[in-house]
């Protein structure tokens, strides 16, 4: 029999370090760092946008990993790391956009600009959107897994292209907005590195609960498949 | 065919364990089990639709790998493998080119009548009753003429014609040096086919299987032997 | 190799010439979107000739989208693809098949429903770029068809395959969409400021490279039964 794979030990240190980081995130954020010079307070969104946006590529990149880890090794723990880290994924990207929506309202004057990273940020929610249906809709564990891994190492390499065909259709075309400089102050700078990391063990926390969920669920799938199997012979 | 200790992971689960098998040229090989006792998989492996995850698997003294296709293997599934838009004939046809048969359209022709379905070559196969279309299956798994058949359920939903048919073209197979790999869940066909009967319980296979050389009825003692796996040991291996 | 990529192939026309299933429901399809598109924006108050090709590739991904989703239900539906695993040769030429196929199909449907669209939204076709057109839309299809069959293998063996397809695809006609249609408003050429369709007919090969290599690279993943 082989060994089975499916706990996820974690100890709760982690999470009370990380309640402090929050805290002093929140902190830096909406007590420390000035009011911008231009957008007052609304410039604070920026630091969860930034935040959630640096997770996101940081989680999607483990969705990668974790697929490509699956069609190599087939074990399905791999697969549950990629599910999480998708899942989590969406929900930052989520993120990304409503305060980017709500940010661009404010800066910009409209909720919503064709700028190419913002167009591609849709296109990858709307993707990792479509993964999770391709998931749920797929009845056979391991069919499930394969399925899923092709699209996600497929999808890795349809971002970037997406971003610079997007690029190239707003360059050639005058544009509203293409750059927004933002220069920061250094306490600004602060408050973003630590709301980055902030976010990034927001990310691990929500990956490891939802780790633990699947390989629950993985199991009492298995054990269901084993009491099952003489029942209905003959 | 030959099977030495061989293994397949899906997922988590382990659904075939080291199970040891050889299909001699001119036998008929059947592996009898419940459902869900690893049998399908164990036809995919001998089919090349999956590579073991461990062990290893021969056909015709060849290793089996991950994209193992031989014109000399017949596969008989669950389901048709036919379009239901095309004729009997059109399907039949476009089998037997696709296994390199000379004069793929009257190999065709000669089979469809050999499973009586002449009269109805040219309908498409989507208005075949379930007969008929599990006959022109039938006919599809022996298009290329094959020496190692493996064999799904064959004879689930089969009327009395056409299962005498199959056993005869069964026999005809083996009377021509080849092998046969049959799996069901019935009693009565592991007997009336098997040279050999071997039980497949949870993914683990009875050794050394069930022969007619043995003491006493072959059918008496592949039931019991059946019996005494499915009630007597109770969860094996769990 | 050869054989099998001929005999599915074959097949596969067979069977459109048969059930006619395909290609009618693709080229209703986008018929149906100039129709509705001609008739729910105004063209008395809109000029449509610039959105054109905008339309006209909404259309044909659209359809695309139906086309290479049948391919693959027809094999899924009594498992013949499973016949088509265990016969001799190569799976590649599988693959290949049902590229070719998608692509055929796409294709002329693509050349029987410009005519139509070209009446229907008034557009002012100047006469001898038809071949360079003929070759965007080919190699906007080309790189369509290449996900699209690998995505096509996959929903047929999930729930609801049918309306998961277009959502997988769309993301990834992004591309296709503003790459083509740029090249193809070029080609047209009369957008003001001009466009020169050079520099998106490159990139939408280069983006044809990459998406019809990967599939190849990838499908074996997905025929395990």
């Amino acid at each position: 029999m082989t060994k089975r794979q499916t706990r996820v030990r974690t100890g709760t240190w982690w999470l009370w370090l990380m309640a402090a980081i929050w805290v002093v995130a929140l902190y830096l954020n909406f007590i420390y760092t000035p009011d911008a010079k231009y957008l007052l307070s609304s410039e604070r969104i920026f630091y969860v946008h930034m935040g959630s946006a640096t997770a996101m590529t940081f989680v999607y990149g483990i969705t990668f990993v974790a697929s490509i880890g699956y069609l190599w090794r087939r074990r399905l723990a791999w697969d549950r790391w990629a599910a999480a880290s998708a899942e989590v994924g969406t929900l930052l990207t989520t993120m990304v956009l409503v305060s980017g929506i709500i940010w661009g309202r404010t800066a910009w004057g409209s909720w919503w600009t064709w700028d190419p990273t913002i167009t591609t940020t849709l296109i990858l929610w709307v993707l990792f959107l479509g993964y999770l249906l391709l998931r749920d809709w797929t009845d056979d564990r391991e069919r499930r897994a394969r399925y899923a891994s092709v699209l996600a190492i497929v999808a890795f390499f349809l971002v970037p292209l997406d971003y610079y065909a997007v690029y190239f259709l707003k360059s050639i075309h005058p544009a509203v907005i293409t750059t927004h400089g933002v220069n920061l102050a250094p306490s600004m700078v602060l408050a973003m590195l630590v709301s980055m990391v902030a976010f990034m063990f927001l990310a691990a926390a929500w990956i490891l609960i939802r780790l633990r969920l699947l390989a629950a669920q993985d199991y009492v799938q298995e054990i269901q498949d084993r009491v099952r199997t003489p029942l209905d012979s003959m | 065919m030959s099977a030495v200790a061989v293994a397949k992971r899906l997922g988590e689960r382990l659904v075939l364990r080291d199970v040891t098998l050889a299909v001699p040229a001119g036998s008929v090989v059947v592996v009898l089990g419940p459902n869900g006792s690893g049998k399908s998989t164990l036809l995919k492996l001998a089919a090349g639709l999956w590579a073991p995850s461990r062990g290893r698997l021969e056909r015709f003294g060849q290793v089996v790998g991950t994209e193992a296709t031989d014109p000399r293997v017949g596969y008989l599934g669950h389901r048709s493998f036919l379009y239901g838009a095309l004729s009997g004939l059109d399907n039949l046809t476009f089998y037997a080119r696709l296994y390199g048969v000379p004069r793929p359209r009257e190999r065709a022709a000669r089979l469809l009548a050999e499973v009586g379905l002449r009269r109805f070559q040219h309908e498409p196969v989507r208005r075949y009753s379930r007969g008929m279309e599990q006959r022109a299956a039938l006919a599809r798994a022996f298009v290329a003429h094959p020496q190692l058949l493996l064999l799904d359920e064959p004879y689930t939903g089969l009327d009395v014609g056409a299962t005498g048919l199959l056993d005869q073209w069964i026999r005809r197979t083996t009377a021509a040096g080849g092998a046969v790999l049959l799996i069901t869940h019935h009693l009565d066909e592991a007997a009336r086919m098997g040279d050999r009967v071997g039980i497949l319980w949870r993914g683990r296979l009875e050794d050394p299987p069930v022969t007619r050389d043995g003491p006493g009825g072959f059918r008496e003692q592949v039931a019991r032997t059946y019996e005494a796996r499915f009630h007597g040991s109770g969860p094996s291996g769990a | 190799m050869g054989r099998k990529y001929g005999a599915i192939l074959l097949k596969d026309l067979q069977l459109e010439i048969r059930s006619k299933e395909t290609w009618v429901a693709m080229v209703a399809f986008a018929f149906m979107v100039a129709l509705v598109f001609g008739i729910a924006v105004n063209p008395v108050r809109v000029r449509l000739a610039p959105v054109f090709p905008g339309v006209l590739w909404v259309a044909y991904l659209f359809a695309g989208m139906l086309g290479v989703g049948r391919g693959f239900e027809q094999e899924a539906r009594d498992d013949a693809l499973t016949g088509l695993l265990v016969a001799p040769g190569d799976r590649l030429a599988i693959f290949l098949a049902k590229l070719t196929v998608a692509f055929v199909f796409m294709f002329t449907m693509e050349l029987l429903v410009l005519p139509f669209m070209v009446v229907l939204l008034g557009e002012p076709m100047p006469g001898g770029i038809l071949p360079l057109l003929a070759a965007t839309l080919a190699l906007g299809t080309v790189g369509f068809v290449g996900v699209g069959t690998l995505f096509a293998a996959m929903a047929a063996n999930t729930r609801a395959g049918s309306v998961l397809l277009p959502v997988l695809l769309v993301p990834f006609s992004v591309p296709v969409l503003i790459l083509a249609t740029e090249a193809t408003a070029g080609i047209l050429g009369h957008v003001a400021p001009a466009v020169d369709p050079w520099p998106w007919l490159h990139a939408l090969m280069a983006y044809d490279v990459v998406f019809l290599g990967l599939p190849l690279v990838l499908y074996e993943f997905i025929w395990e039964v």
